[in-house]
């Protein structure tokens, strides 16, 4: 590769600088196939990384005090020493909006935009998890759309009314994404203008609902369907479409934290990816940059430095250690892959006849393409970086005294660990298994929710908290069940609480 | 391609709504750490911001999340000892993470208090919420003090930002008619008799030449009119409107016998600053009067009040004696709502109490608004507070209340300045 002059490497930033720096990160991009959204790069202030985490990655917030409660904490935390900011945050939107910090030298800035504009952005566009379920170019509008909606509902209904209606919400917002169905895209103008046809139309959808009464005693003795007919898993959905009481503008914010939480449910699910997939493009575009002579031997040596920072992975008797890194595993694995694609082993070939040996990029891309954590894990975590993390196993059955060591980096273990390692990232696992299993509506109109345990995991003591915000949506009796060993029901939770006699009534 | 924006320059203050949502929404548990640290404060500086600490148990937003017990499955890196089968003793349940067991995101359980910063501001406002005189009346037109700007009418002189166009134009056209009209009227006439000369049938040259000549003297008359004169202008007035306002002084009676131990002495100086500063805070225009009395009372100045030393005997009747000197001198009680505060320890000399009683119930009490009686002891009431209870049964604006420790002096000063539900008009 012919050398040529390198980019200037001053530790301080101007624009025209970046933009050269930009200039050449694209192209080496480009070179790689990644395929992007147009960036758009956006230069702020610390304080305005501040309220940007404030308002958790959405660049348009509607207003709720959590959001406030969120920036005096990283506000003390960072006046404290306590935290650094991220270098960078990028939002899956189209154009692709990332922020640098005004703080940053120029290497920094170049890490970042290799990172996040060009690695975070192509996995934005690319993986299917991201295709399927966001729409980059519609979500700015619509959290636009979210955010005056709820401005103009408290103007009408007063800002403590709101507020109630989006923390209750807000507590189950993990339980307002649809796991299995895909969503339609729709555009910004046909939400506005179905809004309030909905409106009106699922006020009185609702109201002939609890109409429907079954006449006469005729079918008495007839097991009554049960309503829903099946489980349902999104139980903001079902409030939104179901609640008795609720008026129209509260269905909407409903309706709104629940698209707001399945926006981010692809995030939640690809941590391990996003970062991993980030990392290996910022190494391999500047260490391309560096082969071709464009960045000097002063620029890589900061770039290294803050780049084994942040793949770092500490050991589980390390002060430091909490949990396992996500960036460091997801650049590991991805690397790993060239390495299996580049140069094979013996144990490789056995291991991944499929990408053993194929074209590096190829496999890079359809792993990108086509996975989340869990599948990528169970999929391409090979031996070797089982050893390089000397992963281990623990087995921890509160039933018996001692915690066990179920497998290790060896022969005879490594599907274990690995299997135990994807079902970690499996979110289905982490997250409560809570479903919506009757709703009364002949008689008391009291709605019922079936925990079903992982593992045998109790469900924590929030849940009577959680309950009573799910009460002042349906506005009936709510009541949280868990079947117990003899295979009934057990009410574990109910709001109001009626009496704590009656805790140990059992539901038919 | 990519696009830089450098938002920098952009308002930064984002967050601002979501903060003051936030300090709204746990105001009752903010409110409760200002009370605890007002009575934390030196005594000079009761008025700085404050860190606020909320115990996190009390801003939880609750979710649906694992708890413990069950079994749990997790891969841990960095093997140094294990093999599989390896029995490893549980670690005691407690926080941290000694033996990898730091599984952050589902277990988010810490009792580590929330402490935040508030400004003086947000401070002092929620120090004062919802507190007020009683019974303060808007009665006095003060010519001194509060003034409202009106417009009123145009003058013919002012400064250039004031110029009404309108009205200057109108005036302008208006001279400029008055100006000219006679000219005008000659050259009617004049053109009249010239149209006649030109129609007639004989030659009038002469004639008709001098008209010509005479006609064109007057228009250039006519157009010599300026079109605009500073005569003309017309500027926007403003006058000073006097408005009604509530002159109001305070009277602040503190006891400084040697019977005030230095902790008494303390918790009344606690008390009138936290006075004063609601004043100052809440009434722009207040007066306030500061009597210390032993033996004998003594008018000074705050810096005395607050600091001075000197100590004596106690005659609580001097300073009633002084208020109502000062009160007929300076404060006519048609002009003034009156105010008082007496802090004490209740220690007087035991024949000077029923004089004090009359003082108040025919001297002050009929002039004023409101008066109020602390007193600070741990010992049983004696005279002085028996006395002023009688006062208290008869009389509405007359409150009293007792002080033990520095923990009393806020909730007192809340109940004896609460706002009152059905106010007085």
């Amino acid at each position: 590769m012919t050398k040529r002059t390198p980019l200037d490497d001053q530790c301080d930033w101007n624009f025209d600088l970046l933009t050269q720096y930009q200039i050449e990160i694209e192209r080496v991009a480009k070179h790689y196939r990644l395929d992007t959204y147009t960036n758009q790069i956006e230069v702020i202030t610390t304080e305005q990384m501040m309220d940007a985490y404030a308002s958790v990655g959405m660049p348009i917030g509607y207003t709720h005090w959590t959001f406030g409660k969120k920036f005096i904490q990283t506000e003390q935390n960072y006046k404290r020493g306590q935290m650094g900011l991220a270098y960078e945050i990028v939002i899956n939107s189209d154009p692709c909006i990332s922020y640098l910090m005004e703080e940053n030298s120029m290497t920094m800035q170049a890490l970042v935009m290799a990172h996040a504009c060009y690695g975070h952005n192509s996995f934005f566009k690319g993986n299917y998890l991201f295709k399927s379920w966001t729409d980059a170019s519609s979500i700015i509008d619509y959290l636009l759309f979210a955010k005056n909606y709820i401005n103009e509902c408290e103007q009408k209904f007063g800002i403590s009314e709101v507020e109630s209606c989006l923390d209750a919400c807000h507590a189950l917002m993990n339980h307002g994404v649809d796991r299995y169905k895909r969503p339609q895209k729709i555009s910004l103008e046909e939400e506005l203008k179905r809004q309030t046809d909905r409106e009106e139309y699922l006020q009185s959808q609702v109201n002939t609902l609890w109409r429907t009464v079954p006449k006469g005693s005729k079918n008495i003795e007839d097991k009554k369907p049960s309503f829903p007919s099946e489980p349902q898993e999104n139980i903001l959905y079902f409030i939104e479409k179901n609640a008795p009481l609720l008026k129209p503008w509260q269905r909407e914010i409903v309706r709104i934290v629940r698209k707001v939480s399945q926006y981010f449910y692809p995030q939640k699910q690809t941590q391990v990816m996003n970062e991993g997939w980030a990392c290996f493009w910022h190494y391999t575009i500047l260490t391309h940059l560096y082969d071709e002579g464009l960045v000097t031997e002063k620029f890589m040596l900061e770039f290294l430095h803050n780049h084994t920072n942040v793949v770092a992975q500490p050991d589980y008797n390390s002060p430091y250690y909490s949990g396992i890194n996500p960036y460091a595993l997801g650049f590991n694995m991805f690397i790993d892959i060239r390495r299996i694609c580049e140069h094979p082993t013996e144990e490789d070939k056995l291991w991944f006849p499929e990408i053993a040996g194929s074209n590096w990029l190829d496999t890079l891309h359809f792993a990108m393409e086509n996975f989340k954590d869990e599948s990528f894990i169970s999929q391409f975590l090979s031996p070797k970086l089982m050893r390089d993390f000397k992963l281990f196993y623990l087995h921890d059955d509160d039933k018996s005294s001692f915690i066990e060591v179920a497998a290790i980096h060896n022969e005879s273990g490594y599907k274990k660990v690995r299997s135990a390692l994807s079902e970690q990232y499996n979110l289905s696992n982490i997250e409560v298994n809570i479903q919506v299993v009757n709703a009364d509506i002949d008689g008391d109109r009291s709605l019922t929710l079936k925990y079903t345990p992982h593992q045998s995991v109790p469900l924590a003591d929030s849940k009577d908290e959680v309950i009573k915000h799910l009460y002042s949506l349906w506005q009936f009796d709510v009541k949280l069940v868990q079947e117990n060993e003899n295979g009934d029901d057990e009410v574990i939770a109910r709001c109001p609480n009626v009496q704590q006699s009656s805790d140990r009534e059992k539901a038919s | 391609m990519a696009n830089f924006i450098d938002r920098r320059l952009n308002s930064k203050n984002k967050s601002t709504v979501n903060r003051q949502r936030f300090i709204k929404r746990y105001k009752s548990q903010i409110k409760k750490s200002v009370e605890q640290a007002i009575n934390n404060r030196g005594v000079t500086d009761v008025d700085r911001g404050e860190n606020i600490t909320i115990t996190k148990k009390d801003l939880s937003e609750p979710v649906f999340h694992q708890g413990k017990g069950g079994v749990k499955d997790r891969v841990h890196p960095g093997n140094d000892q294990f093999v599989a089968g390896d029995q490893i003793k549980r670690p005691p349940q407690q926080q941290g993470q000694g033996s990898g067991q730091g599984d952050a995101s589902n277990s988010g359980e810490g009792d580590d208090d929330f402490v935040f910063s508030i400004s003086k501001d947000e401070y002092l406002n929620l120090l004062f919420e919802d507190l007020e005189l009683p019974n303060l009346e808007k009665n006095q037109l003060d010519k001194l003090i509060d003034y409202k700007t009106v417009r009123s009418g145009y003058c013919a002189e002012g400064v250039a930002s004031n110029i009404d166009i309108v009205k200057s134009l109108q005036g302008s056209i208006a001279r400029r008619i008055a100006m000219t009209s006679s000219k005008r009227k000659k050259l009617q006439e004049l053109e009249l008799e010239l149209s006649l000369l030109v129609d007639d049938k004989l030659d009038h040259i002469q004639e008709i030449k001098n008209l010509k000549k005479e006609i064109e003297i007057i228009n250039k008359k006519i157009a010599k009119v300026p079109f605009i004169d500073t005569f003309d202008l017309r500027f926007r007035n403003y006058t000073k409107q006097a408005v009604p306002t509530s002159k109001a002084v305070m009277f602040c009676l503190m006891d400084v016998s040697g019977s005030m131990d230095q902790a008494t002495k303390d918790i009344a100086k606690r008390f009138y600053i936290l006075l004063y500063l609601f004043l100052t805070r809440t009434y722009k225009t207040i007066d306030v009067v500061y009597i210390r009395h032993h033996t004998q009372a003594k008018e000074v100045d705050e810096q005395e009040f607050f600091y001075s030393q000197e100590t004596g005997g106690t005659i609580a009747s001097s300073a009633l004696d002084l208020m109502a000197k000062i009160m007929d001198e300076r404060y006519n009680e048609n002009e003034w709502n009156i105010y008082a505060a007496q802090a004490s320890d209740g220690d007087n000399w035991a024949d000077d109490s029923p004089r004090c009683k009359k003082l108040l119930t025919e001297n002050i009490l009929p002039k004023s608004r409101y008066f109020s009686y602390i007193e600070i002891t741990q010992r049983p009431h004696q005279t002085l507070w028996q006395q002023y209870k009688e006062v208290a049964t008869t009389t509405d604006h007359f409150a009293m209340q007792h002080i033990k420790t520095v923990e009393d002096i806020y909730p007192v000063f809340r109940e004896l300045f609460r706002k009152s539900k059905n106010k007085v008009a």
